[in-house]
């Protein structure tokens, strides 16, 4: 692999404040963009899937008829790519089966708990002086707590802090791009909780032994901008270390890892690689925060911040929402559905990379960003490509979208593979521009099935 | 709540533009060349443009029926094509001749391949250059712009790329005997929607604005065209000004299907029909090459595609 790429575009997605391609959909973050973050009542049951993580699952420590108390581990990890899970709320344990999963097409083990009534209250083993703690012990505490990656990609955040011994990290970034639109989580967290993301960010550098950090955040939130601004000129806050809030320009995907390391450092991260190979690691905000409760309130990752949005939704919100709640109770807290004619499409994260659900029936989990409830855009057929070129104009990561497609339609994987089909992040901005509405993402994903399933024998 | 919503993959927005708004806006951008063409010559062009889109439209719909494919009729690439074609003709062209070429157009350069997104060959050059080839001299009558714009009777006179190339001939070094302002406005001989060049920029801007047409195909091929005409002893400007060169670089040679889907792509194409343009004209039989050139390099549009790719981020340029 190749370390030192950067090359003139490079150069130009720095002077330019962004990457190459991209795409600026509607943004839609007006209906909640003001909203302050309001915390939803305690549910009365939680589902908590034992994989919301990208790794192994999880193990369950309880069995059925246990009583638990909010934040108790009720799963373990199993090895070290993976994330214990805990108790959302104190009740006992009723079931551990199969349950519907919002990202994992099958039903996945998951454990259900119905409160007792009084409700607990939970207390935190409060730590306070984090300052003695060594990095390792830090980086426990993470582990302990079951924190992945919240800005959607659910990766156990311990893992990502411990690049490979042989790599010279130097640089933090921490992502508060939130460039998906309707989307405000990160943004309310930064302007509600800044204090609490720094101290997060502290305690990252701690760990990565880094003295550099980038606070990335887009225009369209000057007021996050402002304030974190003010953070990082703070210099008794960082010890010596340099914080440096970028605003990068408004743009889909700047938000996606590799985007945004080559907006900040004029580095691409090399094909098949990780923003290490460049000494880079990038945390979103909602995991900085997270890492603040988790080190100094020892509270685990059991509740976290969704932006309830959509045209369809009577009363969008951001919401503090506890893990293991169904959609269908977030859904109800925002005012429920309007009725209306067009069908409904119920996304998890944001209408670019969210997934579409089938049910209520679901629970949040750790890497729910949002819940969006929107009218399902006009079906318009799929026409064959017209060789336009301008999912190659957008593209993020330099491919031929429309190539790709092409041969994942006749199955011809070892051509989407020539054509480096496993570069793409499947950001859709090709799709999003595709003015012959071809489901180029959708086949995508094929050819990436296809070719797991060829490896296999 | 409702309990069956609808499931996709993501990305769950779309883009408003579709093929048929692209080709509505294609239509729209033509227009200011369809009226100046009415304008410069008279009634003749309008019957030619109307002949040429009715046939166009019609054979697209026949063509669907006949081979039982969906109607593709209604995203208005037909009509687009119709009036391209028409704007490569005379306008003194008899009108069973536009027929017989809107018919070929979309009939084998079009649905014979596959419909729209599958053809090799710009389907509006590709019918005029087989009625050149079948009836040269009617393709090549050209007239003066009429005085009136009622008047059909026309007065036959030679394009300025023809006064240029019959001085050359003759041994002389050649002014084409019309001012820049002539080839600017289109008050000359030529092809029926070629000529107005502040029509056609015009309608250009229209496409830049809606991001339909990229400035690589036009740039390079107008530029490539200006600077060989320099080594070739002609006027740079003239050159540029004169000829389909307009029509060709921002409407011809930006067609959607059949050029180079990537950056790099686009620039080589430009500067093939460039050069090929710049040769024809000089050294070809016809005084004019944008048409041929054009077509030749959609030939080599697929090749360009495979070879000429971007370098995926992340990784070095590899050439082949």
């Amino acid at each position: 692999m190749i370390a030192k790429n950067k090359g003139y575009m490079g150069l130009i997605a720095g002077i330019f404040g962004s990457f190459k391609g991209g795409v600026h959909p509607p943004e839609h973050k007006e209906p909640t963009e003001s909203k302050p973050i309001e915390r939803m009542p305690l549910p009365s049951r939680v589902v908590i899937p034992l994989q919301q993580h990208t790794g192994a699952m999880c193990e369950p420590v309880v069995k059925v008829g246990d009583e638990v108390k909010e934040g108790q581990r009720i799963g373990q990890a199993r090895g070290f790519i993976s994330s214990p899970v805990h108790a959302s709320i104190s009740g006992v344990i009723t079931a551990i089966a199969n349950f519907p999963h919002p990202v994992i097409p099958a039903p996945v083990r998951s454990i259900v708990i119905e409160s007792k009534n009084p409700p607990v209250p939970a207390v935190w083993d409060k730590t306070g002086d984090w300052s003695a703690l060594s990095g390792k012990d830090l980086l426990g505490r993470i582990s302990d707590a079951g924190i992945v990656g919240l800005g959607g990609a659910a990766f156990p955040t311990h893992v990502k802090l411990s690049p490979p011994k042989e790599t010279a990290v130097d640089t933090l970034i921490i992502n508060g791009v939130e460039c998906e639109p309707y989307l405000t989580s990160d943004h309310r967290l930064m302007v509600e909780r800044s204090r609490d993301v720094v101290e997060g960010v502290k305690i990252l550098l701690k760990i990565l032994k880094v003295r550099r950090a980038y606070i990335a955040i887009e225009k369209n939130k000057p007021d996050a901008i402002e304030i974190m601004q003010k953070h990082a000129a703070d210099k008794s806050l960082w010890n010596g270390a340099t914080v440096k809030v970028v605003p990068l320009r408004v743009k889909y995907p700047q938000g996606a890892e590799k985007q945004l390391v080559s907006a900040i450092l004029r580095k691409e991260v090399p094909s098949g690689g990780l923003p290490f190979h460049v000494g880079a690691v990038v945390q979103n905000v909602g995991t900085s925060f997270a890492v603040y409760e988790a080190v100094v309130k020892g509270k685990p990752l059991i509740e976290r911040i969704v932006t309830v949005s959509g045209d369809r939704i009577r009363e969008p919100k951001n919401l503090l929402v506890r893990i293991g709640t169904a959609f269908a109770d977030v859904i109800e807290y925002a005012g429920g559905i309007i009725p209306g004619e067009r069908h409904v499409k119920v996304i998890m994260g944001g209408p670019m990379m969210g997934i579409a659900q089938y049910t209520l029936d679901l629970p949040v989990i750790k890497g729910t960003s949002g819940i969006l409830v929107c009218n399902e855009a006009r079906p318009r057929k799929s026409l064959p490509c017209v060789k336009c070129g301008a999912c190659v104009e957008v593209c993020p990561m330099n491919l031929m979208p429309c190539r790709i497609a092409d041969f994942a339609e006749r199955d011809d994987f070892a051509q989407c593979e020539t054509y480096h089909v496993r570069d793409c992040t499947e950001c859709g901005a090709c799709t999003y521009v595709c003015m012959s509405n071809r489901p180029i993402v959708h086949l995508v994903k094929y050819a990436k099935l296809g070719l797991s399933k060829a490896k296999k024998p | 709540m409702p309990d069956n919503f609808t499931v996709s993959a993501s990305p769950h927005i779309r883009s408003r533009l579709d093929t048929g708004t692209v080709m509505r806006l294609m239509c729209i951008s033509l227009a200011p060349a369809v009226l100046a063409s009415v304008y410069i010559f008279g009634l003749n062009s309008l019957f030619v443009i109307v002949v040429s889109v009715v046939t166009c439209v019609l054979t697209e719909l026949l063509c669907n029926f006949v081979f039982r494919k969906e109607i593709t009729v209604t995203d208005g690439s037909a009509a687009v094509t119709g009036i391209l074609f028409a704007f490569t003709l005379p306008p003194t062209t008899p009108l069973w001749m536009v027929v017989i070429g809107g018919f070929l157009a979309i009939f084998v350069a079009k649905q014979l391949f596959g419909g729209l997104g599958y053809n090799i060959f710009n389907p509006a050059l590709a019918a005029r250059a087989i009625l050149l080839s079948s009836w040269p001299v009617a393709l090549t009558t050209w007239v003066k712009p009429v005085s009136s714009f009622l008047a059909v009777d026309a007065v036959t006179s030679a394009t300025p790329l023809g006064i240029i190339k019959g001085g050359a001939r003759a041994g002389g070094v050649a002014d084409s005997a019309y001012s820049y302002l002539d080839l600017f406005l289109g008050t000359i001989p030529g092809s029926l929607g070629e000529t107005c060049k502040i029509a056609l920029l015009l309608g250009a801007i229209l496409l830049f604005i809606f991001k339909i047409i990229d400035w690589r195909i036009p740039f390079t091929y107008i530029a490539t065209v200006a600077v060989l005409s320099i080594p070739l002893g002609r006027d740079p400007l003239a050159a540029v000004l004169s000829g389909g060169l307009i029509l060709g670089a921002f409407f011809m040679a930006t067609d959607l299907v059949t050029s180079p889907t990537t950056r790099g792509g686009k620039l080589l194409f430009g500067l093939g029909c460039g050069v090929l343009t710049s040769l024809i004209r000089s050294f070809g039989g016809f005084p004019e090459g944008v048409c041929y050139s054009i077509l030749f390099m959609n030939c080599l549009t697929p090749l360009i595609d495979k070879y000429v790719q971007p370098r995926v981020f992340g990784t070095r340029r590899t050439w082949f």
